[in-house]
């Protein structure tokens, strides 16, 4: 083969590929969680240690769970989001503190608002591994079956919420 | 009206690089020195036409225009303005005005700098610049309209992102496109010299300074984007190998290989066909890093907006230019032949094996790069690359270069003899090897990673002096002061860059080697050392800002008991986008810099506080500066000096050799 083509044929081999990237979406990480029954759990409560929190409390009902902890600062940016969200009652928002001392959680808590009815304490991440969390905050759609309909990996933002959670909550409430 | 008026100005500059891309090219092909001459002016009215779309939007981000939709995206009222003008490059569309903004200044320069040139070479080269500038023309045409009306206006924008809110940003971005863009002119003089087949020596001797200012804008914006992120991320880091810092780095490697082949192609006449390709690649290299930055296909921290109608755009462009440019080469450089012929130990054959090696890391940086990519395409499943995978391919390749770039200045041209240049080097070889084994000991720790960094930093340093003390020996001129004066600066600029290598190489070394970090819960009253240095956070305030609210920590730092400075590090929230950022205060110094970031707050005024010391890291930076410094030291060089003023005076040579009888 002539040598000075060489360069030529790396460059279209390249450009191949950077056509087939530009239809992927890197950001997009596939669950294989999504579709399948949320792990169950059974974890101690924030604010009141001696009850736990359960999956199997929320049968037949669509909710969210949502990772989050105070050392986060991303959960910081999310918060708002989670407040407006939880005053619209559109969907409860359970969270689960990740990896995270009490004291501090409580008081993040109590000094920026409190979007959750109950949180659960996942002081040692074991939930999140079986959740798969890559990292605070994520949050997920569980449905009234107790099926991971949906996973947001990284801070919930307003468009997201009104374009796919909403949405997608009201959808699996009339099933 | 004025961003009409933008607008306007940028249909017409396109109008004129499609006039400026089409004629002197035909013209210089079929030797019509009038369509030759549109070049010029073609270039020039291009530059107007092109600075007054950009100060268009410069007016409208000064007058807090929000019925225009880039400016209320990207800036807010309550921004200073330096950072509404900063915000100008803020996002993707009016960055791409800016790239188009230097590409037309290189063009202008070109115009200014070239009287010396053949008509149809320097006709050539403004007409590749300007089918070039076409591609970029349309694109913010069609796809990425910086003036775009946002009708009814906006009541506020949405502010520029926080992180950008910095000095630092404001010089980043162009002294990075300099260097991106500087590098269009390398590859238009490669491509005109394909087209008009005479890749000779004065092909490279012109070449030569472009490059060079190039490559000191381009070494000058990655160090000043590299020190951004070690006080504007506030995580210490300098450098994350991440896909967009890594197009920066990729023209970066090419266009360093790219200045050392153009030597020896000025110089013996060898490596043309190389030559060209680095010059392609170098400017490839840019292009493609535009398109990772703009398109979305990686994911990086610097990532806008994603639109796949932008990608397409952009990818399309690139197969185009780079492509054409790449078959152009397929085609012309078989003929071009070869240079000189050499042995493998000389002076051409280390300065090749630089090159390769140089090379050989480019391609593995982007091979990282676009490996998730490619995974991902062929549906393998989604990973990512990161430091570990770059910092093992790269030093093993960067070690060689590096001894090399001790022994290449010293060989012979054409033959050089091996035993000859061993005895000249045994001393330097001696006291490099021993100070890198002993002086780790006496700093404390001893690590293979650690003597190998302070062995090539010292053996650039000894190097570097053998080879001025042989030079000196070989200049006219009596005193020691009269040799050193005689002593070209281009030889003092490789030096003095070879040098920089070296006090890069040692803040890289001392960093990773002895730099701690610690993560503490602090109490208002409360000390943690780190170092030999003993922080007391003092308490924090609420402060507030132009455009900002912030907590700002106050840490009296002491050493010995004795103070040396009190650090504010600061925790900000910007209002319009309700978005937190860290403002890590910095003790910079010489030996070392002490470094305080807050965390969150915790109850009862204690924050959690992170601190670092990092002794040698302001080396990495001022290493790259001194790089800098010997590209600007090599283009003050005599004989580009004489060539400037050569082209002056357009006065025939008669007249000029009367004026001389007459003085």
């Amino acid at each position: 083969m002539n040598r000075f083509l060489l360069p030529l044929s790396i460059f279209i081999v390249v450009v191949v590929f950077l056509g087939i990237g530009l239809k992927l979406n890197p950001r997009e990480i596939p669950s294989p969680l999504v579709g399948k029954a949320a792990p169950d759990f059974s974890q101690p409560q924030l604010f009141e240690p001696a009850k736990v929190f359960s999956p199997a409390d929320m049968k037949g009902k669509v909710w969210l769970l949502n990772f989050w902890a105070s050392w986060c600062s991303g959960c910081k940016t999310e918060h708002p989001v989670l407040m407006d969200l939880a005053k619209s009652g559109e969907v409860p928002i359970y969270g689960m503190d990740y990896k995270d001392q009490r004291d501090e959680a409580m008081t993040w808590l109590s000094r920026w608002g409190n979007p959750y009815p109950v949180v659960g304490v996942d002081d040692a991440g074991r939930v999140g591994i079986n959740y798969g969390v890559y990292g605070v905050p994520e949050t997920y759609v569980i449905d009234k079956q107790g099926v991971i309909q949906y996973k947001q990996i990284g801070p919930l933002d307003p468009e997201t919420v009104e374009k796919k959670i909403i949405p997608l909550v009201k959808q699996l409430e009339a099933q | 009206m004025i961003p009409e008026i933008g607008h306007f100005a940028l249909i017409l500059a396109l109008c004129v690089a499609v006039v400026q891309g089409i004629l002197p090219i035909y013209g210089a092909a079929v030797g019509n020195s009038a369509l030759m001459a549109v070049a010029k002016p073609a270039a020039r009215g291009q530059f107007l036409l092109v600075l007054t779309a950009f100060g268009c939007l410069a007016y409208a981000f000064a007058e807090k225009d929000f019925s225009v939709l880039y400016v209320a995206a990207t800036s807010n009222s309550q921004l200073p303005l330096h950072y509404r003008l900063a915000a100008i490059w803020g996002a993707h569309e009016g960055s791409l005005l800016l790239w188009t903004l230097i590409l037309t200044i290189w063009m202008f320069a070109v115009t200014l700098f070239s009287a010396h040139l053949p008509e149809s070479t320097r006709s050539r080269i403004l007409g590749v610049m300007g089918l070039v500038s076409i591609g970029f023309l349309l694109f913010m045409l069609t796809v990425s309209n910086p003036f775009e009306r946002l009708i009814p206006a906006a009541a506020e924008g949405r502010d520029l992102n926080p992180l950008l809110q910095d000095p630092g940003m404001v010089i980043h971005p162009p002294m990075l496109y300099m260097g991106y863009v500087g590098f269009s002119v390398a590859f238009a003089f490669a491509i005109a010299a394909l087209l008009g087949g005479n890749l000779d020596a004065a092909w490279a001797r012109w070449s030569r300074p472009w490059t060079t200012v190039a490559w000191c804008f381009l070494t000058v914006g990655i160090a000043m984007g590299s020190g951004w992120a070690y006080y504007e991320l506030g995580w210490g880091g300098w450098w994350f190998w991440d896909p967009v810092e890594n197009a920066s780095f990729m023209p970066w490697l090419a266009g360093t290989a790219l200045v050392h082949s153009l030597a020896v192609t000025d110089k013996r006449g060898g490596f043309k066909v190389w030559t060209v390709l680095l010059a392609i690649m170098a400017f490839s290299l840019s292009l493609l890093g535009t398109f990772l930055v703009r398109s979305g296909v990686l994911t990086s921290v610097h990532a806008f907006a994603t639109d796949p109608k932008r990608g397409m755009f952009i990818l399309a462009f690139l197969a185009i230019v780079i492509g054409g440019s790449l078959a152009l080469y397929a085609w012309r450089a078989p003929r071009v032949g070869l240079g000189g012929s050499f042995a493998a130990m000389s002076r051409e054959g280390m300065l090749l094996a630089n090159n390769v090696l140089l090379v050989a890391a480019m391609g593995s940086v982007l091979l990282g790069t676009l490996y998730p990519l490619f995974l991902d395409a062929l549906d393998l499943g989604k990973i990512s690359v990161g430091p570990p995978y770059f910092d093992s391919v790269f030093v093993p390749l960067m070690a060689p270069a590096v001894f090399l770039m001790g022994v290449g200045p010293l060989a012979q041209w054409k033959k050089a003899s091996l035993p000859d240049l061993a005895k000249r080097l045994k001393w330097a070889f001696g006291v490099s090897v021993i100070t890198a084994i002993v002086l780790p000991f006496v700093m404390g720790t001893w690590t293979p990673l650690l003597s190998l960094g302070l062995l090539l930093a010292i053996w650039i340093a000894t190097t570097s002096v053998v080879t001025l003390r042989e030079r000196l020996t070989h200049v006219a001129g009596n005193s020691l002061g009269e040799r050193l004066a005689s002593v070209p600066r281009s030889y003092w600029g490789m030096l003095v860059a070879h040098c920089g290598i070296a006090v890069f190489i040692v803040g890289v070394t001392m960093v990773k080697g002895f730099e701690t970090e610690k993560d503490v819960r602090m109490n208002v009253g409360e000390t943690a050392t780190i170092g030999d240095y003993l922080f007391r956070f003092d308490g924090a305030q609420d402060v507030v800002g132009p455009n900002y609210t912030a907590a700002r920590g106050s840490f009296s730092v002491s050493r010995d008991g004795r103070e040396t400075t009190v650090l504010y590090p600061e925790k900000r929230r910007y209002t319009a986008q309700n978005q937190v950022m860290t403002e890590a205060a910095i003790d910079p110094g010489l030996l070392r810099d002490l470094y305080v970031s807050l965390g969150e707050p915790l109850d009862d005024g204690a924050w959690s506080v992170r601190l670092y010391h990092k002794p040698f890291v302001d080396w990495i930076w001022g290493g790259c500066f001194i790089m800098a410094l010997g590209g600007v030291l090599a283009i003050s060089d005599r004989r580009y000096r004489i060539a400037w003023r050569r082209q002056e005076p357009a006065v025939p040579a008669a007249t000029r050799a009367a004026r001389r009888k007459v003085a």
